[in-house]
Parts: structure tokens; sequence; C-alpha cells
């Protein structure tokens, strides 16, 4: 892992990120000794990179004892691809990519009309759990994203079609998580569902984490749809009626380039974003996620489907 | 920790940028219609948690759907239902979780939902919190709900309780009538032994005392509901001298064990190759570099040579830090031991009494078959008689030999194996555990020990039973 913070605590109180990263680690550790195969879903996204460097945290000297997985919708902005590729290479461990390209050239997927292949990962995520023999899928999901993420455990219980059932989960009783599971369940944990947007940008800055350089201020061709700047790209051109600009702007999300929207930003460094997203007033789905838009409960019906 | 933010960005609005402070977890718990989810909203809302797309999401439901007058226009309700079914239905299903700053501090706030499955709700968000506030309507006082879930808050002793005497604005501010709820209330919390509780007269929908104090209520002195949720002190903080109230424990996770395959640079890798280290977060109090611990199952005793965190070596680890503790010899530790401050671990035993919150649906079956697990160990157990069950009502232990689901009864317990068991009142994390269902795996009940059994062999931990891996 790359350097590791020289903070030595010198106070009896922790402090907020000291003890969101206890948990999480708790919670990786937990996983660890009681499923067989874990894999850590991991698309070079903020969130996902920050769970990435908790769990080498979590075994240091020793290495991540799980693989990764990522569902690549073919959307992917290309710079967040050779990021990833390139922090797996750093961390030493092994990455499986299922592509929805491939379900669409088969015909075991459909292209939506909308162009929105976001909905279309549940399939090619739960056939690669299923493939992998994964028995527990971590996420970086964080509670304070969905009303419907809100609602969801840390350890949340999916039956063998991935599905989500909110009426029925596991009560969540002190800090004793309980994964046991039957033939054909797995479990997927999320560990820093307690965190917030701002906590994990404090975090990517007191670690020095490096991420993927759209979630800085850059210069890009983009285009207005639906309140939102979208990229010029070959798979999200612009439509006759839409001028094309050249702005400066970031992402705050990183997902399919069809359906993330970047904001106007001038923050360069991670100093800049923690100030910008601590006066935001716009969440950062709202400002960015397309597909969350379809209904009020978007994010709901695609978890009960085995989405994140 | 420090963090460093330029001061010249921040303005007085700037309330979620302030410097990082400490995190606060807390519950709010009340009866149908007594304003919860308002003082919710009101919370953060006023303490500007709420974001504008938010806002505006629910304020175009609001109109939608002609909630008038109320909140200003804003059902506050709508903020955190968040499941299809409970905005068509207007319930709340499950614990909710929400997240606000306010420059003195963090919040985690479990929003549990009074009607349906109270207890469930209520010790699911009672469990991890630092508070729970109760909310109260002044104009009804003291219900039969609000015995029930001080006496689930007093049972799981919740460190800080707070009732908030909600609706004080319908009794246009009336002392006497405030008075006398705050006097029904100190008096059931006294019946039940809450050491201490803070009582608040409040209006959620005008905003008297959530976060500002109000001035219409002159007669009450006391601080806001938010300046008390700023103030009041963490489950885990030490005492003024830096101590904890509470014995080290560590329940071992996993053992770090790399056996070469390790990430530090190539010149140190050899200084690693006999690493062995064993994680876990620290469950209560604190240990040294040189202190003596005692380990169970197995009864030894060794010296703590290192406390590592990620390649940073601490000279003292404290609850609820995850850490990796290297110990002078090498014992037989795995997963499911405790390394404890030395002698302070009670005598190991194969029977407890306990009282289980039970939370399935299914009852408890006389002489059930069940796993349950403290800490990191999973072992079977017998629930061999359930002796009585709490009438939350009048406070008394009535009769029984079964539970239901939202029952809250006394049991004995026989475990397949030693364990080193604890009073809850002595120690809140090892003295808590789950029971699972041993085939489906749901958790059926909440446990707390109220007594351990007999000693078996003391101080050795070679108890012979199986030992059931997850």
């Amino acid at each position: 892992m790359r350097a590791p913070p020289m903070t030595i605590a010198t106070s009896h109180r922790l402090s907020e990120l000291d003890v969101l990263e206890s948990e999480a680690i708790h919670i990786i550790r937990e996983v660890v000794a009681e499923f067989e195969r874990p894999v850590l879903l991991f698309s070079g996204g903020k969130d996902s990179v920050v769970v990435l460097h908790l769990a080498a945290k979590a075994f240091w000297p020793g290495k991540i004892p799980f693989s990764l997985l990522h569902v690549d919708t073919g959307h992917n902005f290309p710079e967040v691809l050779e990021f990833r590729d390139k922090t797996v290479a750093a961390h030493g461990v092994r990455l499986t990519v299922a592509k929805v390209e491939d379900y669409i050239a088969d015909g075991r997927l459909a292209e939506r009309a909308d162009g929105t292949r976001n909905p279309l990962q549940t399939l090619p995520l739960l056939d690669a759990i299923a493939a992998g023999r994964h028995d527990a899928v971590f996420g970086g999901a964080r509670r304070d994203e969905d009303k419907a993420r809100a609602k969801e455990r840390i350890l949340s219980l999916r039956d063998e079609f991935g599905q989500w059932d909110p009426r029925n989960q596991r009560p969540e009783l002190w800090n004793l998580y309980n994964g046991r599971h039957t033939v054909g369940q797995h479990v997927r944990a999320f560990p820093i569902s307690n965190w917030t947007e701002l906590n994990v940008w404090r975090y990517i800055e007191r670690e020095n984490i490096e991420l993927p350089p759209l979630y800085y201020a850059h210069e890009r061709e983009v285009y207005r749809r639906d309140d939102m700047w979208r990229a010029v790209s070959p798979v999200s051109p612009a439509r006759a009626d839409e001028t094309i600009e050249l702005r400066t702007v970031r992402y705050r999300t990183v997902g399919d380039m069809s359906c993330t929207g970047a904001v106007d930003s001038a923050a360069v460094s991670v100093s800049d974003v923690v100030r910008e997203v601590g006066v935001s007033t716009i969440t950062e789905r709202g400002a960015t996620r397309a597909d969350d838009r379809i209904s009020e409960a978007a994010m709901e019906d695609r978890k009960k489907e085995g989405y994140f | 920790m420090t963090l460093t933010i330029d001061p010249q960005a921040s303005t007085e609005n700037d309330i979620v940028a302030a410097p990082e402070g400490t995190l606060f977890r807390f519950a709010t718990a009340g009866s149908v219609d007594d304003g919860k989810s308002t003082l919710v909203g009101r919370l953060l809302h006023d303490s500007k948690a709420i974001l504008a797309d938010q806002l505006e999401a629910v304020t175009r439901t609001s109109t939608e759907r002609g909630f008038g007058g109320e909140s200003g226009g804003i059902d506050f309700a709508l903020l955190t239902d968040g499941l299809r079914a409970e905005r068509e239905q207007g319930i709340t299903i499950d614990v909710a979780y929400r997240y606000f700053a306010t420059p003195a501090r963090s919040f985690i706030l479990a929003d549990c939902p009074g009607h349906v499955q109270y207890t469930r709700n209520m010790v699911t968000g009672a469990t991890t919190a630092d508070a729970v506030i109760m909310l109260i309507d002044a104009r009804k006082g003291v219900l039969e709900q609000t015995r029930r879930h001080l006496s689930v808050v007093a049972l799981l002793r919740v460190p800080h309780v707070i009732v908030a005497v909600n609706k004080i604005d319908l009794l246009d501010y009336d002392e006497a009538a405030y008075r006398e709820v705050e006097a029904s209330v100190r008096l059931i919390t006294a019946e039940l032994g809450i050491p201490e509780v803070l009582v608040i007269p409040v209006s959620a929908l005008v905003g008297d005392n959530v976060v500002d104090r109000s001035e219409r209520t002159p007669w009450y002195a006391g601080p806001s509901l938010l300046e008390l949720l700023e103030t009041l002190s963490v489950i885990d903080d030490l005492d003024a001298s830096g101590r904890a109230s509470e014995a080290f424990r560590l329940p071992v996770q996993l053992v770090l064990r790399p056996q070469g395959s390790v990430v530090v640079a190539p010149e140190l890798a050899d200084s690693y190759r006999d690493y062995r280290a064993y994680a876990g977060q620290v469950a209560s109090g604190s240990i040294k570099v040189g202190d003596t611990v005692s380990v169970e199952p197995g009864g030894g005793t060794s010296t703590v040579t290192g406390i590592d965190f990620a390649g940073v070596s601490l000279d003292e680890a404290f609850a609820p830090q995850s850490v990796a503790l290297q110990l002078a010899d090498n014992l037989d530790i795995a997963r499911g031991a405790i390394i404890a401050a030395l002698d302070t671990l009670p005598p190991l035993t194969r029977t407890l009494e306990a009282d289980l919150f039970w939370l399935d649906p299914r009852p408890l079956a006389p002489s059930a078959r069940v796993l349950v697990k403290f800490g990191t160990t999973v072992v079977q157990a017998l629930i061999s008689e359930v002796t009585g069950r709490l009438d939350l009502t009048t406070l008394g232990v009535e009769p029984a030999t079964n539970l239901a689901v939202n029952d809250i009864g006394q049991a004995s317990i026989r475990l397949s194996r030693d364990l080193p068991v604890e009073r809850y009142v002595q120690n809140r994390r090892s003295g808590a555990f789950l029971v699972i269902h041993p085939q489906d795996g749901a958790t059926l009940a909440a446990g707390i020990v109220t007594a351990p059994g007999e000693p078996t062999r003391a101080g050795d931990g070679s108890g012979a039973g199986s030992d059931v891996s997850p």
C-alpha cells in the first residue's frame, strides 16, 4: 500500500474519521473471517477505492485476502478504467471484469431505448457472483446516498436472485454482525455505510489516496441535458439541438458515461474538493445521476432486483 | 488528528465543512403522532442538513398530497420515509439512518418507528446509541408505549436518555402542564432505574428548544435539544483521569500471519517473516505496550509487545479502535478468543441467565436449540427454560413458558462450550449476544447476560464442547 499515515493517537477521544475507519475495518475483518469467498466490487470510483484502502489497512502487513470484481458497462470513462487497472496492480490483487457488452452481443441483454446501461449491470453481476461462488460481496455504498440505501443493513442478505427484501431485514445489534446464510444466498457487505460524502473526501485527503483525475476540475467538452453537464463521447453524443461547450468541470460520482453528469467546479486539489463538498447545497446523486431521476424509488427498484 | 480547513473559505453557512469533530450516535423513538418525524425533520432542517434537491423533492411531494399547515407546508416525514410502501401508506417500516453535522459534532441518527415492531426497532437503534430521544406528546403525557420504550432503553443501558416533551405550543407554553408531564417522566424513569434523564419542553413544529433556546419557555433554563446532543459524552469516552470505565477486552477476529507474503518494502520483508498479530476491535477499555493480558480460552497470560495499526506502531489502544496486538508468548489463539486485561475475565461457565428481546415472528419453542454469538465466538446453545416475561406496563415479571415477537423474556441458557460470560451491566460489549436460528441463520433475539452460571473449571478454558464455525 502507499505511504501509511504516520499518525499516532495522542488523545483518548477518537476523531470521527478514526471511529468510522475502525468500524469499517472491523466489518471487513468480520466478513473475511466468517465467509469462504468474499469479493470486492471495484469500479475505480472513490467509494470503492476507499474500501480497497481500508482492506489493505485491515490485513497489513499481509496482502488483501480477496479478489476484486468490476461490472463494466462498456460506457466507462477510459481514464477510470486505466486508473482501475493501475490500482489493482499496485495492490497485487486479482480483478475479474464482467462485461455488459458481452451480454448485449449475444442477446442475453438488450440495449435500453434511453441508452443507459446502469440497470443492465444486475444480470452480469449476479452471474459473476455465482460463477465465482462468492458468498460475500463488498461494496462501497453509503447510506447518505439515497433514501433506500439509508434503510439497508451493513450486512444485507440477498436471495439466489440477488434480491433485497426491505421488509425482511435482520436487525443490526451492537457491533455483532450475523452473516449466516444458506446455500444460494449471499451477503452484500457495506463497510462504509455510515460515511458521508464529506467523510469520504476528508479520508481521501488524510490518507493521501489517489483517485482518477476526473474527480478534480479539468476542461472538458460538455453539453447541457437534464440540468447536468454531460461529457461529449462516442456513447453520449450531443443531439443537434444541444450546444457543445468547453467548460471547467469535475465529477462527484463516476459511473456510466451515458448517465453521469459533471458539475461546474474549480476544485483542483483534494482540499478544494473537501471545501466544495462541505458547502454544497445539492446531494451528489441529485447533482450527477440521471438514472436516479427516473422515479423517486429508482434506487429501491434496482436494489430489489439485485443491484447494489 | 488535525485537519486544516482554509479559514478564509469558511462562511457562516459553512456548517458541514467545520473541522473534523467527534461522532455521536443517537436514536429517536416515540409513539404514533408524537411528532417524531417532524422533530427529526426540524433538527435536520434547522441544522441545515437538508440539501436543496432533497428539500425540493419533499416540498413537491408535500404539495402534491395537499399537505397543509403543519411545518409550513412541508411533510418532514417524507425525508426519512425511504421506501415506496412507506410513502404510499404513510408508515415507516424500518430503522432509517440520517447523517448531519454541526460545527461541534457529526451525528448518526437512527430513526426508530414506534408503531410496528417497536421492540425490534427500538432495540436495533438503542444498542449502538450514545443517547436516545424519547418523544412524548405534552397533551397526552406518559402513555403505555412510552413506558415500554423506556423499559427497553433502561434494560439496554443507553448512556443518555432524553425525553422531549413535544407540542408544548399546543399547551400555550404552560409551565404547570409541562411540570406535570416532567414529574411523571421522572417517576417512571426512577422506577426503571435510569440514573439520569434529561427532560426538555419542545415544539418540533415551531422549533422551540430544538436547535435554539426558546423565548416562549422562560421557565425552562436548560439547553436546547441540539446543544445537549453536541455536549453529551460518547460511550467510549474515558473519564477525567483518562481511564476507561470498563476493563480492556479485545475479541480476536482473526490472526494476521502473512508468512512472508507481505506488503512492506522488500528490505523490511525479512523482519516480518515471523510476524503474528491478533486482529480485532477493542470492545472496551484500553491497553498499553508492556501490559500483561489474560487470554481465554486457554487461560494463558502474556505481555503486549506491539500494537499495530496498518504500519503504524501505537503505544496504546482503546475502544473502539481496530488494531492488531503482538504478544510475547506464542499462545494458541484463534478467532473467538478474548484478550483481556490481566485477571479481569470472569470464570468460565456453561450456563447463564439472560434477558432476551425476541425479534423473530416465530415464537420461541420450548428447549430450542440455537446458536449464540458473543463477540467473535459462535457456539451452539440450548434455551433450556423461559423463566418469565417482562410486563412492560407494570414493569413486573410475569410467569411465562415461551416468548413471542416483541416480548422481553428471562431465560436460562446452556452453552456447548465454556465461555467467560460477563454481566451486561458490567460490560455492555461482552455481556451482549445474538440468538441465531441454526438452520436459516435468522437473528431470533438480542440477549443480555443478567447472571453467569456456576463456574466450570476456573481458569481452565479447555472446554470440550463443539465449536461451531460459521
